[in-house]
C-alpha cells in the first residue's frame, strides 16, 4: 500500500497531537486526580431515604478540611436542605435518585454529575469563590425537567 | 440507469425519508420558538413530545432511511440489477422499517412515548414504543442482509477480484451496523420490552445506558460512513478524477469497523458504575477512531489539489479557484466537509475524559450534533438528492432546480452556523441541554447566560427559522424532481450517477477478507467491555420500576 509522503506527515502529526492529547488527560486524571464524577457504590432505590448517608440529606463536617454533601435527586427538585459550604475546603457530594436519571450540575463549575438510580455518583470539589451557585438538573427526566433546581450558597 | 424494480425500492425508501424530514424539521422549528418563550404550545402537545419527535424522525428515520436508498441505487449500478430474492427482501425490511416507524411515531404523538430517541430507564414508554424502535432496527436488518447476499452473489460470480470500491464500503458500513445493533437489540428486547410490559418488575439501569451507548456511538458512524462515502466515491467523479487512492479508501473504511464500536463509554464518562479504568480505556479507543478520519481529509483535500492543477490552477492555493463551484452537487458536500472540521474537533473535546464535565449535556453537544450529523450528514445527503432522485425518476435537474439548491444549501449554511454556534457558547456558559424554556426562576445565573452576542435567545430562533426555510426550500426541489420536473429525453437532459473510477491494481486482497476485521473487532469489543459489563450485571443494585413522568 503507497502512502504520499505528506501523507505521512499528515498521519503522523495528527497521530502525535492525538498520542499528545491522551498523554496530558491521563497524567491529569490518574496522578493529580483530576477524574470525572462516578463511583461504584451501590443503593437500594426503593430504600435510599432510610440509608446513610441519605437518610440525613444536607452537609455534614466530615473533619477539619472535608465536608460532605449527601443529595437525593427526584422528580422534579433536590431533597438537600440548607446546603451551604465554605470555600477553599474540599466538599465531596454523595448524589442518588429515587425515581428517574438526573444530573446533578452546578454552574461555573466543574460539578457535572449524572444521577443513576441504584448508583451513588460521588465527586470532589473545592469552590474557590464564595457566592451562590445555581444547580440544575440537565439530564432529561420529565414534564418538569426545565424546572429542577435548587441553590448552594459557597461562605 | 438501474432497473426499474431496484428504482422503485429506492425512490420509496426516499419518500419515507422526506416525510420524515419534513415533520422532523417542522419539529425543530417549534422548539427554538418555545425556548426563547415567543411561542406557547396547546396544552395536548408537550415540548418533550415535540423534541422525541425530531430527534426520532430527523436522527434516526431520515438518515436510515436515505441511507439504504443511496445504498440500494449504488449497489445496483455497481454489481447489477438486484435478483428476486434481493429485491423481496429489500422490499420486506422497508415495509419492517416503516411499520416500526409508524408504530413508534403514533405512540409518541399520543404522548406515550416523551423518553426522546435516547429512552433511557427508568423512564417508562408504552411497550409498543419499544417494539417499534426494535422493529426499525429489524427492518434494517433485512434490508442489510438482502444487500450483502447481492453482494455475495456477486462475489461467487466474481471469483479472486476485489469488489468495486462503492459495494466495498457499503458492505463495511453494514457489518459495522449489524454488529453495533446487538447492544441496543439485547437491551430493547431482554430488558425493556418484559420490563415495560410488565412481564419483570424491575429493570437493571446502568447496564441498559451502557448496552444503549454500546449502539449509541456507532450509530453515528453509521450517519457519518454513508456521507465518507459519497465523498470518496461521487466526489472525485463530479471533479473530473479518479478516486486518490483505492487502498487507502478501504483501510479508513476497515478502521471503521474496528474502532467505532468499543467506545460507547465516552457518552457515559460522568456517570456512576463504571470505573476510571474502563472509562479511559474507551477514551484511549475513541481516539483511535480519529485516525481513519484523518485519513478522509488528507484525501479529500489531495483530490481536491488534483483536480484544480489539471484544470490549469497554479501555485501554492490557485487549484482553489478551479474547483467546479458552480455544480451544486459540489459545492453542497465541499461545505458539508468544512463543518465537520470543527465537528470532528468538538467531538474530540467531548471524548476527552474529565474535559467532558465542562460540556457534558449542556447545549455545547446540541451544537456539535448539529454540526456533525446536521450539517457534514444531512448536507452531504441534500447533495445526493439533487442528482439521486432525477436519477431515479428520469426527471431534468434543471436550472432553476439548481439555482434553488444553491439557495438551499445557503440558507441552511447560515442557519446552522449561527444556531450551532449560539448553542456552542450557551453550553460553555452552562445552559443544559433538552430543555424547555427556563430561566430557573430567573436566577442571575441562567440569565447571564444569554446576554451575550451570539448567546442569547434571538441568534438560536434566527438561525433556527432561516433552516426552516432551508429545509422547505429542499422539500419543493424533492417534490419536484420527484413528481413534477420534465423528463429527461436527450442524453445531455439525463443526470447520471457520478461514480468516480478507483484503480484498484495495488489494493492489497486481504483488504477485503472481512473475518479478519469482524475477529479484531470483536477481541475489542470483548477487551472494551466485557469486564465492566458482567461487574454492572453480578454487582447490580436492585433494579428499578417504571417512573412515568411526562
Amino acid at each position: 500500500m503507497h502512502l504520499h509522503k505528506y501523507e505521512k506527515i499528515w498521519l503522523s502529526f495528527g497521530i502525535v497531537s492525538l498520542i499528545v492529547f491522551l498523554s496530558v488527560v491521563g497524567v491529569s486524571a490518574f496522578s493529580q486526580d483530576h477524574t470525572p464524577s462516578g463511583g461504584m457504590e451501590t443503593i437500594d432505590p426503593e430504600k435510599v431515604n432510610e440509608t446513610a448517608p441519605f437518610d440525613n440529606p444536607g452537609v455534614t463536617q466530615l473533619d477539619e478540611d472535608t465536608y460532605q454533601v449527601a443529595i437525593v435527586a427526584l422528580a422534579f427538585g433536590y431533597t438537600a436542605p440548607d446546603l451551604r459550604v465554605p470555600a477553599g475546603k474540599e466538599i465531596i457530594f454523595k448524589v442518588t435518585s429515587t425515581d428517574v436519571v438526573h444530573s446533578f450540575t452546578i454552574d461555573n463549575t466543574k460539578v457535572n454529575m449524572m444521577v443513576v438510580p441504584g448508583r451513588i455518583t460521588t465527586k470532589s470539589y473545592t469552590f474557590e469563590e464564595p457566592g451562590k451557585y445555581l444547580i440544575l438538573c440537565n439530564e432529561y427526566c420529565g414534564t418538569g425537567h426545565h424546572m429542577m433546581y435548587t441553590e448552594i450558597e459557597v461562605y | 440507469m438501474i432497473a426499474y424494480s431496484d428504482r422503485k425500492i429506492a425512490l420509496w425508501h426516499i419518500g419515507v425519508a422526506y416525510t420524515a424530514f419534513l415533520i422532523g424539521t417542522l419539529m425543530g422549528v417549534l422548539q427554538v420558538f418555545v425556548r426563547n418563550d415567543s411561542l406557547e404550545l396547546p396544552a395536548w402537545l408537550d415540548y418533550y413530545q415535540v423534541l422525541t419527535a425530531h430527534g426520532v424522525l430527523l436522527a434516526l428515520i431520515y438518515t436510515t432511511f436515505f441511507i439504504f436508498a443511496f445504498f440500494i441505487t449504488g449497489m445496483s449500478k455497481s454489481l447489477g440489477s438486484f435478483g428476486p430474492k434481493v429485491r423481496l427482501f429489500s422490499w420486506i425490511g422497508l415495509w419492517v422499517t416503516l411499520l416500526g416507524t409508524v408504530i413508534a411515531t403514533v405512540l409518541i404523538i399520543i404522548g406515550e412515548a416523551s423518553v426522546l430517541y435516547t429512552f433511557y430507564a427508568p423512564m417508562q414508554a408504552n411497550g409498543f414504543y419499544y417494539v417499534g424502535l426494535a422493529l426499525v432496527i429489524v427492518g434494517t436488518w433485512i434490508s442489510s442482509f438482502a444487500l450483502v447476499g447481492h453482494y455475495l452473489g456477486w462475489r461467487r460470480r466474481n471469483k479472486g477480484q476485489l469488489s468495486p470500491l462503492f459495494a466495498f464500503m457499503t458492505i463495511t458500513t453494514i457489518v459495522m451496523w449489524i454488529i453495533a445493533c446487538l447492544g441496543v437489540v439485547a437491551t430493547v428486547l431482554f430488558q425493556y420490552i418484559p420490563w415495560a410490559f410488565g412481564w419483570t418488575d424491575t429493570i437493571n439501569v446502568e447496564l441498559s445506558r451502557s448496552l444503549f451507548w454500546y449502539f449509541g456511538h456507532p450509530l453515528v458512524y453509521f450517519w457519518l460512513l454513508p456521507a465518507y462515502i459519497a465523498w470518496y466515491t461521487i466526489v472525485p467523479k463530479l471533479l473530473g478524477v479518479k478516486v486518490f487512492s483505492d487502498s487507502l479508501a478501504r483501510l479508513a473504511f476497515v478502521l471503521f469497523i474496528l474502532f467505532s464500536i468499543p467506545v460507547g463509554f465516552h457518552h457515559q464518562l460522568t456517570e456512576p458504575g463504571i470505573s476510571n479504568f474502563w472509562k479511559f480505556l474507551q477514551v484511549v479507543l475513541t481516539f483511535m477512531v480519529i485516525v481513519p478520519s484523518l485519513m478522509t481529509a488528507f484525501s479529500m483535500f489531495a483530490t481536491f489539489e488534483i483536480a484544480g492543477r489539471k484544470k490549469g490552477g497554479t501555485g501554492l492555493f490557485g487549484w482553489f479557484k478551479k474547483l467546479p463551484w458552480k455544480d451544486v452537487r459540489f459545492t453542497s458536500i465541499f461545505i458539508a466537509m468544512v463543518f465537520f472540521i470543527p465537528g470532528g474537533a468538538g467531538g474530540i473535546i467531548n471524548a476527552s475524559f474529565q474535559l467532558n464535565e465542562v460540556v457534558h449535556n449542556t447545549l455545547w453537544i446540541v451544537g456539535h450534533f448539529h454540526i456533525t450529523v446536521g450539517t457534514p450528514v444531512a448536507m452531504t445527503f441534500m447533495g445526493l438528492t439533487f442528482w439521486l432522485i432525477p436519477y431515479l425518476t428520469g426527471r431534468r435537474f434543471t436550472k432553476r432546480m439548481q439555482i434553488l439548491g444553491f439557495i438551499q444549501i445557503i440558507t441552511w449554511s447560515i442557519g446552522m452556523l449561527l444556531m450551532s454556534t449560539a448553542q456552542h457558547v450557551l453550553g460553555l456558559l452552562g445552559a443544559p441541554r433538552r430543555t424547555a424554556y427556563s430561566g430557573y426562576n430567573d436566577h442571575p445565573a441562567a440569565m447571564e447566560w444569554f446576554e451575550g452576542i451570539v448567546s442569547n435567545h434571538l441568534t438560536m430562533a434566527i438561525g433556527g427559522t432561516i433552516l426552516f426555510l432551508s429545509a422547505m426550500i429542499l422539500m419543493y426541489i424533492v417534490i419536484m424532481t420527484m413528481f413534477v420536473s420534465p423528463k429527461a429525453e436527450t442524453p445531455e437532459q439525463m443526470v447520471e450517477f457520478p461514480l468516480a473510477e478507483s484503480d484498484m491494481s495495488n489494493t492489497p486482497k486481504w483488504l477485503e477478507n472481512w473475518w479478519i476485521w469482524i475477529g479484531i473487532a470483536a477481541v475489542l469489543i470483548i477487551v472494551a467491555y466485557a469486564i465492566p459489563i458482567s461487574q454492572m450485571i453480578q454487582h447490580a443494585p436492585p433494579g428499578s420500576k417504571g417512573f412515568i413522568t411526562w
